[in-house]
């Protein structure tokens, strides 16, 4: 009999005949990730006068199973500046922990503890994580992720911007990821059309419309959770909550939805 | 010196006849000579203090830092060969992220000290290599909270395999001293540079196991200890200027959040203003004891 680990779990040769191995070979082009695996769903950010507010679900899917109801996807980074992640959970991890490094060494030049000129900054870090995102998608192996990073620019102003698996990089007063950009940019556009009209939003509105984002997100998203993380980023540093409940839920309107599923109307 | 001539100290990785190694003990005259180094460990934290001598008024004042950041728990001070001392750091550093890529954990102070004992020791071996010019002081804080892991996205079970063992008490403050020779031991207070006996003179006077029924040190106090005892070791040679450099490190709840950052510099102008106070005050005394000695004799 044959024992070499290649024929374990196969059929035997001397009972079954000869084992078509060809389909075990790789003799195509190498491949690297071609899919999300476990993800992320939506994350959403609007500016306000002195900040930004950004929020996402606790909801990691495994395709459309809702596999992982505890998985934190706001990052602080400097304790000034938030990155939210939809996309690939493996490679939020990755970044979650390159990103770790690399504030280990900011602190190496800096470790004063009032003054947080000379660190990398919301506008800073962004143009890090999109070069970083383009090399990738340019070595053909993507991190499948699309982020949100908010804080402040050089110049002490909110800041808040885009970056995708492909390095796409933009910046707008709202923005939202996946589904969200659907769903919650047309409502935010409502509060925050220009960056004038975000100058002018407070920050009790600003996290008001995020959570009736989040909520309106919950309704129509089939990816997501009514658990969800909520970062209001200030300019003395970043106030993180991790375990909130989407409050209020009326679904009220089901009730008027037709053409889905199992019903015979 | 017995050595001078004898051939045994003409290399590493050579003992002489009575079993030592010269090229370390010369190592250790480097340290003697260098600028006092200071850590104090007490029961919320750790304070780091380095004495810099001012070389030139051209330097810029508050830059060329002596003590360095290792990781965001992690700090070290050495005294000796700077140079020397820059390559030490850099390799905690190396090993503080090794560690960190390997087990995805920050590297506990007792590790770090153990890997650049280890470090340390490998340069007192070969015929290559000559042994480091420094004594470093290691000061860190374990965090006390669950250890976190890196890249962790949730909240892990809370009961069963991997689940919170209720009340454990994790982490807490360190400090190591490495000798030239690769020796280290975990201290209350570390002191090391040219004013090393009246600084460890002061240390042992401090109250900083907080065994028994005292409370021991706090961590502002100990800054303040600190800066005085840089401020007593500096006495000797009053004729050079000198910055006073101080980190510290305390737990999640403390004011650093267990992190190494330099000590806020009010509180810093605080503690040099009272060490001021008490070397003047320890002159004044000694004065007085000296006019009283004269007076007996008459």
């Amino acid at each position: 009999m044959d024992h070499r680990p290649q024929a374990w779990g196969r059929p035997r040769d001397d009972v079954y005949g000869a084992y078509d191995h060809s389909y075990l070979q790789n003799s195509g082009p190498r491949q690297a990730t071609q899919a999300p695996i476990v993800t992320g769903t939506s994350v959403i950010a609007i500016k306000y006068k002195n900040g930004v507010v950004m929020a996402a679900d606790n909801l990691a899917s495994y395709g459309s199973l809702a596999r992982f109801p505890d998985v934190k996807r706001l990052r602080v980074f400097l304790d000034s500046s938030v990155i939210g992640f939809s996309g690939d959970v493996s490679d939020m991890q990755f970044l979650d922990r390159h990103l770790t490094e690399l504030s280990i060494d900011e602190a190496y030049e800096d470790p004063s503890s009032d003054s947080k000129a000379g660190q990398l900054n919301a506008a800073n870090l962004h143009k890090y994580l999109q070069k970083l995102l383009y090399k990738r998608r340019n070595d053909f192996d993507p991190l499948w992720n699309q982020l949100l990073i908010a804080g402040f620019d050089g110049d002490s102003k909110p800041y808040l911007a885009s970056v995708d698996l492909r390095g796409t990089s933009f910046t707008s007063p709202s923005l939202a990821t996946g589904f969200g950009s659907a769903l919650a940019q047309p409502i935010m556009r409502r509060y925050a059309a220009t960056e004038e009209d975000a100058a002018k939003l407070s920050r009790e509105e600003a996290v008001e419309v995020i959570k009736e984002c989040m909520k309106v997100l919950y309704y129509r998203d089939a990816r997501s959770l009514d658990r969800y993380s909520i970062a209001v980023v200030t300019k003395e540093g970043v106030e993180l909550k991790e375990d909130e409940q989407l409050e209020k839920q009326s679904w009220a309107f089901a009730e008027q939805i037709k053409g889905y599923g199992t019903q015979t109307v | 010196m017995t050595s001078i001539g004898t051939g045994y100290d003409l290399a590493n990785s050579i003992f002489s006849p009575d079993g030592r190694n010269f090229q370390v003990e010369y190592a250790v005259k480097a340290v003697e000579n260098g600028s006092t180094s200071i850590g104090i460990r007490c029961k919320d934290g750790v304070v780091l203090a380095a004495e810099k001598v001012i070389t030139s008024k051209l330097l810029k004042q508050g830059a060329n830092k002596r003590i360095a950041t290792v990781d965001r728990h992690l700090g070290i001070v050495y005294s000796g060969m700077i140079p020397d001392g820059r390559h030490f750091v850099d390799r905690a550093r190396d090993e503080a992220r090794g560690w960190r890529d390997n087990y995805k954990t920050p590297i506990s102070t007792k590790d770090l000290a153990g890997r650049m004992g280890g470090y340390m020791q490998a340069y007192t071996l070969y015929q290559s290599v000559r042994p480091f010019g420094i004594t470093a002081i290691i000061g860190g804080y374990d965090s006390e909270l669950e250890t976190p892991v890196d890249g962790e996205v949730g909240s892990g079970p809370s009961v069963g395999a991997g689940g919170k063992v209720e009340g454990k008490k994790h982490g807490g403050p360190f400090l190591y001293m490495v000798e030239p020779s690769g020796l280290y031991w975990g201290y209350y207070g570390a002191a090391t540079g040219k004013g090393r006996q009246a600084a460890k003179a002061e240390l042992e006077k401090l109250d900083l196991s907080g065994d028994g029924e005292s409370t021991g040190l706090t961590l502002e106090e100990a800054v303040k200890e600190a800066a005085r005892i840089i401020y007593v070791a500096h006495d000797d040679n009053k004729d050079r200027e000198f910055e006073l450099e101080m980190t510290w490190i305390s737990g999640a709840d403390g004011p650093t959040k267990g992190r190494h950052l330099e000590v806020p510099e009010t509180l810093r102008k605080e503690a040099e203003k009272y060490a001021e106070r008490m070397t003047a005050k320890d002159v004044e005394d000694e004065e007085e004891t000296k006019e009283g000695g004269d007076k007996m004799e008459e």
